[in-house]
């Protein structure tokens, strides 16, 4: 082979990879590109603002099909924890009737509904998770909660077994992060998607003896 | 209350748990086949290949030069080929936002204006029947998207991106349903979008139509709605996220043979 003819190889050898390393962006070239198409996509509607896109650390870190790392991870759900609002006097439930009616609307936050009032949402319980054995129409994204209070040893509320249960559920509501850091649940408290009362009347339709759930 | 009809309700109650006995999958795909005998996507189709050939438009052309990334006036075969890159306009394009391309280059129309049109009126219903056309010229075909340009295969990272990106007033991406085999939301069965779902499943059934509503919905339609229950602002037409969108399920879809237009509940 002439000099020339390994020269012109060799030089289109070394085009082809430079044009190769042009047009392969690196992961962290992509991630700015996407955060890039996220940020130019969207628009306002109704109430529902582009700021709605921001992240907190737990969202940023539970965006990806890997998990972040344990430390991350602890990090999330102790910041979760601290969020935590008690419920005011102690009083853990409410009416199990109108918790049933709150898990089974799946209404709320929409750019098609009326306002950010947590009086226009509903708990979305039924679609992910099984509650009542009575309605067959429920989603399997999470655990059936059917027997949710009895499997737990509550079988009246003054059971030893309610005040720790009741505690964790409360928080399992206010804010899922806490127990789990890329939990797929909504934080209900946390994000003011459900008040304190509606949160007392699911945690009694979880609960209460008497709801149907414990039966 | 008559005996005929006491009868009926208890025979209605005897169906009922017969379906209950059955998986929601089976009870839904026996009432799909029941409806496909008349799908009113037919009318759409109808509707879609007539304003294809009819010369329409500032320009008064036809969209029949349109090049959908087969040549122009290919049709057939181009839908499991979209989202695709296109030299023209430098940019990936799915099968909308092309036919966009198409009437403001070809016809004159105001592609700003198109998109900023609302589903269903004016000529953004057009280029749903567009759509609606050109996903039937490909039915019974599998999906193959090109990933040999470099813009095709960011469009696919950052679709994959966009798809695992958690936020909203309820921390979901489309992961939080989209991301697991065997789920469902209430009775409603969901594809698991990171892989091929099977033929006909997720992106190889849209457009489609709604029976629930009586409209016809495309990709974009089928995307918006999606980002509304997952309360997150809104997409814009043709934007890059739903663009990207398109290019991840659509490559995660090779192989999967299209039913577009299909039927849906």
């Amino acid at each position: 082979m002439n000099i020339k003819l390994r020269l012109i190889l060799g030089c289109t050898f070394v085009g082809a990879l430079l044009a190769g390393c042009a047009t392969a962006p690196s992961p962290a070239e992509l991630d700015a590109q996407a955060q890039k198409a996220i940020k130019s996509s969207f628009r306002d509607q109704s109430f529902v603002k582009t700021s709605w896109l921001d992240q907190d650390l737990g969202l940023s870190a539970c965006s990806s099909d890997q998990a972040p790392d344990q430390a991350t991870a602890d990090r999330i759900m102790a910041e979760a924890l601290n969020t935590v609002k008690w419920p005011t006097g102690g009083q853990y439930l409410g009416d199990w009737r109108a918790g049933e009616r709150l898990a089974q609307s799946g209404r709320g936050m929409t750019w098609t509904d009326k306002s950010t009032d947590p009086k226009e949402n509903g708990g979305n319980c039924y679609n992910c998770h099984q509650i009542d054995k009575k309605e067959i129409s429920y989603g399997t994204i999470g655990p059936s909660l059917w027997n949710y209070g009895k499997n737990r040893g509550v079988n009246e509320l003054s059971s030893p077994a309610f005040a720790p249960i009741a505690q964790y559920t409360w928080v399992k509501l206010w804010n899922a992060k806490a127990y789990s850091a890329c939990s797929n649940m909504p934080r209900f408290g946390h994000k003011n998607l459900l008040n304190e009362q509606q949160l007392r009347d699911i945690m009694a339709l979880l609960l209460d003896p008497k709801s149907p759930v414990n039966q | 209350m008559s005996k005929q009809l006491l009868v009926g309700i208890a025979a209605l109650a005897l169906c009922a748990g017969a379906m209950a006995q059955k998986s929601a999958a089976d009870g839904i795909a026996e009432y799909r086949k029941m409806l496909e005998d008349g799908n009113p996507a037919d009318l759409f189709e109808a509707k879609g290949e007539d304003l294809w050939k009819t010369k329409r438009g500032p320009k008064n052309a036809s969209l029949e030069a349109c090049d959908l990334g087969q040549g122009p006036g290919v049709v057939k075969g181009a839908f499991v080929t979209l989202p695709r890159y296109f030299a023209d306009t430098q940019k990936v394009q799915d099968l909308e936002s092309r036919l966009v391309t198409c009437m403001a280059t070809l016809q004159g129309f105001d592609a700003a204006e198109i998109a900023k049109t609302p589903f269903g009126r004016g000529e953004m219903a057009n280029v749903t029947a567009l759509a609606t056309w050109v996903a039937a010229m490909s039915r019974g075909m599998r999906f193959n998207l090109p990933q040999s340009n470099a813009q095709e295969r960011a469009s696919y990272e950052v679709g994959k991106r966009a798809f695992f990106y958690r936020a909203g007033s309820h921390d979901f991406s489309c992961a939080s349903c989209h991301g697991e085999d065997g789920k469902r939301i209430r009775l409603q069965d969901l594809p698991n979008l990171t892989k091929n779902p099977g033929d006909g499943i997720g992106f190889a059934a849209w457009p489609a139509y709604r029976v629930s509503n009586g409209q016809m919905w495309s990709m974009q339609l089928r995307l918006n709605d999606c980002y509304r229950q997952q309360r997150f602002p809104y997409p814009g037409f043709g934007s890059e996220v739903t663009i990207a969108l398109g290019t991840y399920m659509g490559v995660n879809a090779k192989g999967a043979e299209s039913i577009a237009p299909s039927i849906k509940r």
